[in-house]
């Protein structure tokens, strides 16, 4: 059953990330860029595919999952030439960035923020 | 007698007090002793930072109204925030224009504020001074911190930042009693004891190496202990001679530090446990989230000049050493690997019933 | 570094090992579980969101694509209403570490700053947070390809 991979797997990825905010004084932030660079390591050296593969959102889904596609995009580009070497994680992400920019920019306009939640 | 402690010899007098916090402040533990309380964090302003400095204005007229005094009768105006640039006293300063000296001190503001009103009052150099500070959950979070709508998690030693301001007017002129102005602020006040200033120390900036900002409390927590020993050797009391010690922001966790470091220091555990007290640990209420306290200039203005002023001027303190304690961090320290500086400055104020 | 310096590296250590006893400790069993259960639903849910278009004819990479994005919108909205920050509050890094935090980190720095302006203000902060994430992960991926490139040309 594919959703089992997909829950465990996806959770085990946000638990690390709990244990990295609460035992080191690692902040937010620095998490979501640890993350993204990991994945895309780790996709370098051809391991997160296979996690892929095995729990689709699960591996996806979570940041090292953005990583994974810049850097899938990157290798897939290197086989081309040496500019669409750069260009192809980017050009492989470009759909997510674009759409978290626009929609992000138009969310932002819209609303303001709140004091009452502590 | 040491340099660091000043005696007014003149024991010039806090003739008003008025305080503002926000809506969770003024649901807390607290709520009773403060002036005004807002629903609206924002205080119908259009930015928080015009909210912060909207709120600071509101108690400094407040505390000069009830002074019974005009903006005129005002010589000097001593005030700071948290805000770059101290942002929300200046443009407060601004709008109220009395003449104006911007103070930086973080969260220790307001006592060092009180010390140069004590200082210049005292000396003769001013008749009247007001001196108050503020802080805003919503402009110090954004500053220091991670923006408002952000999903992270507090851990639980961090503290949160005080939406409040105090001001406190303090006059150098005995015969000036306000007793002879048939003024209904006056009558209110004159109803109470006299609350004086009778001598200040000022604080060294301490570093214990703290680099976790969520971890402020513990910052600031050797500043606040050498402070009151300073204090304490400086005018030759002991820990006895005071009804109240008060630090402003030390929090659940630096309140225990300092009081621990106090113990190794020689202080008995039931002086402490009867004596010590902190703001942070008092404007809240424990159980609606707020783990480790209030932290902010904010936090230890507005209970100066609400619950501690009150209780002196009811009687029913006689003798309190107030203590605002700052972490002298900037926005940018954190991240060139600087550690956490505190520090601490203490005034003694004491009731005089003498009607 | 000289002896001074030690010295004081040595009293700052010890002080944060006293400070230790007296600082409570974050709820490491309950907050892991949260992260684990809330991070493992969110991705389950896009996965089944994902075979369902998958299965009206859309092709598995687009499938993909449309998921992550949906995911994105709905963090930036949730932002948007004021609500992202108290679910954050509860699942801690179930929903900072998916693709929801990045989206969240873009719109919560950029609301934050709209009185400075819509150009500048929202324009410019948007990238607080977003934007380290982007220069790393890009810069992450140019070097990988380079590399595989490298190897491409010479092996």
């Amino acid at each position: 059953m594919g959703y089992v991979y997909t829950f465990l797997i996806g959770g085990a990825i946000c638990a690390i990330g709990q244990l990295l905010m609460d035992a080191t004084k690692l902040t937010a932030p620095r998490v979501l860029v640890i993350f993204v660079v990991a994945g895309a390591v780790l996709q370098g050296l051809q391991l997160y595919e296979p996690l892929v593969e095995l729990a689709g959102s699960g591996a996806t889904v979570p940041l090292p999952g953005f990583g994974y596609v810049l850097a899938k995009g990157a290798m897939e580009g290197a086989r081309e030439g040496l500019l669409q070497a750069v260009m192809g994680g980017v050009k492989a992400a470009s759909g997510g960035i674009a759409v978290a920019v626009s929609w992000g920019y138009i969310v932002s306009l819209i609303f303001s923020p709140k004091s009452i939640v502590r | 007698m040491n340099k660091r402690t000043f005696i007014f010899k003149n024991r010039p007098e806090v003739i008003s007090a008025s305080s503002a916090v926000g809506k969770k402040e003024g649901q807390g533990p607290m709520k009773s002793w403060f002036d005004m309380i807002s629903d609206d964090d924002t205080f119908g302003q259009k930015t928080w930072e015009k909210a912060e400095s909207y709120m600071l204005k509101t108690t400094v007229e407040d505390a000069i109204k009830k002074a019974g005094k005009t903006k005129d009768e005002i010589d000097i105006l001593l005030s700071g925030d948290l805000l770059n640039q101290i942002m929300s006293s200046s443009f407060m300063a601004r709008d109220v224009q009395i003449p104006f000296i911007g103070l930086y001190g973080a969260c220790s503001t307001m006592t060092e504020s009180l010390m140069l009103a004590g200082v210049l009052t005292d000396g003769g150099y001013c008749d009247t001074a007001v001196s108050c500070a503020s802080s805003h959950f919503c402009t110090a979070e954004r500053q220091f911190r991670l923006p408002l709508e952000h999903g992270h998690q507090k851990p639980p030693s961090a503290q949160s930042t005080v939406t409040g301001a105090g001001a406190m007017v303090i006059s150098g002129i005995k015969s000036n009693k306000c007793n002879n102005k048939p003024d209904a602020f006056q009558v209110k006040t004159r109803e109470g004891n006299r609350v004086v200033i009778t001598a200040a120390t000022a604080g060294k900036v301490f570093d214990p190496g703290i680099r976790d900002s969520n971890e402020m409390g513990a910052a600031m927590a050797p500043a606040a202990v050498d402070l009151i020993l300073a204090h304490l050797s400086g005018t030759g009391r002991t820990f006895d001679d005071y009804d109240m010690i008060v630090t402003g922001d030390l929090g659940f966790t630096g309140k225990a530090v300092a009081a621990d470091i106090l113990g190794q220091a020689g202080v008995t555990k039931e002086q402490i446990e009867k004596k010590f007290v902190d703001c942070g640990t008092l404007i809240y209420d424990k159980a609606d989230g707020f783990e480790s306290g209030g932290s902010g200039c904010g936090c230890s203005a507005s209970v100066f000049s609400g619950y501690v002023y009150k209780m002196l001027q009811n009687g029913r303190l006689k003798r309190v050493l107030m203590l605002s304690t700052g972490a002298m961090l900037s926005t940018i320290s954190p991240f060139q690997g600087e550690t956490i500086p505190g520090i601490a400055h203490g005034v003694e104020l004491e009731s005089e019933g003498d009607l | 570094m000289n002896d001074n310096d030690k010295k004081k590296k040595r009293e700052a250590k010890a002080y944060e090992k006293y400070v230790k006893n007296f600082t409570p400790k974050p709820h490491y069993t309950m907050n892991i579980l949260k992260a684990f259960i809330v991070g493992g639903s969110l991705c389950t849910a896009a996965m089944y969101v994902q075979n369902v278009l998958t299965e009206t004819g859309v092709s598995k990479e687009m499938a993909g694509n449309y998921v992550t994005v949906g995911i994105v919108m709905l963090a930036q909205l949730l932002t948007g209403l004021g609500l992202f920050d108290s679910i954050g509050k509860f699942a801690g890094a179930g929903v900072i570490v998916p693709i929801s935090g990045f989206a969240n980190a873009m719109v919560s720095t950029a609301i934050e700053y709209k009185k400075e302006g819509p150009v500048l203000g929202v324009g410019g902060k948007m990238f607080t947070v977003a934007g380290p994430v982007l220069v790393c992960g890009i810069s992450a991926s140019a070097v990988i390809g380079i590399i595989y490139w490298v190897i491409g040309v010479t092996g």
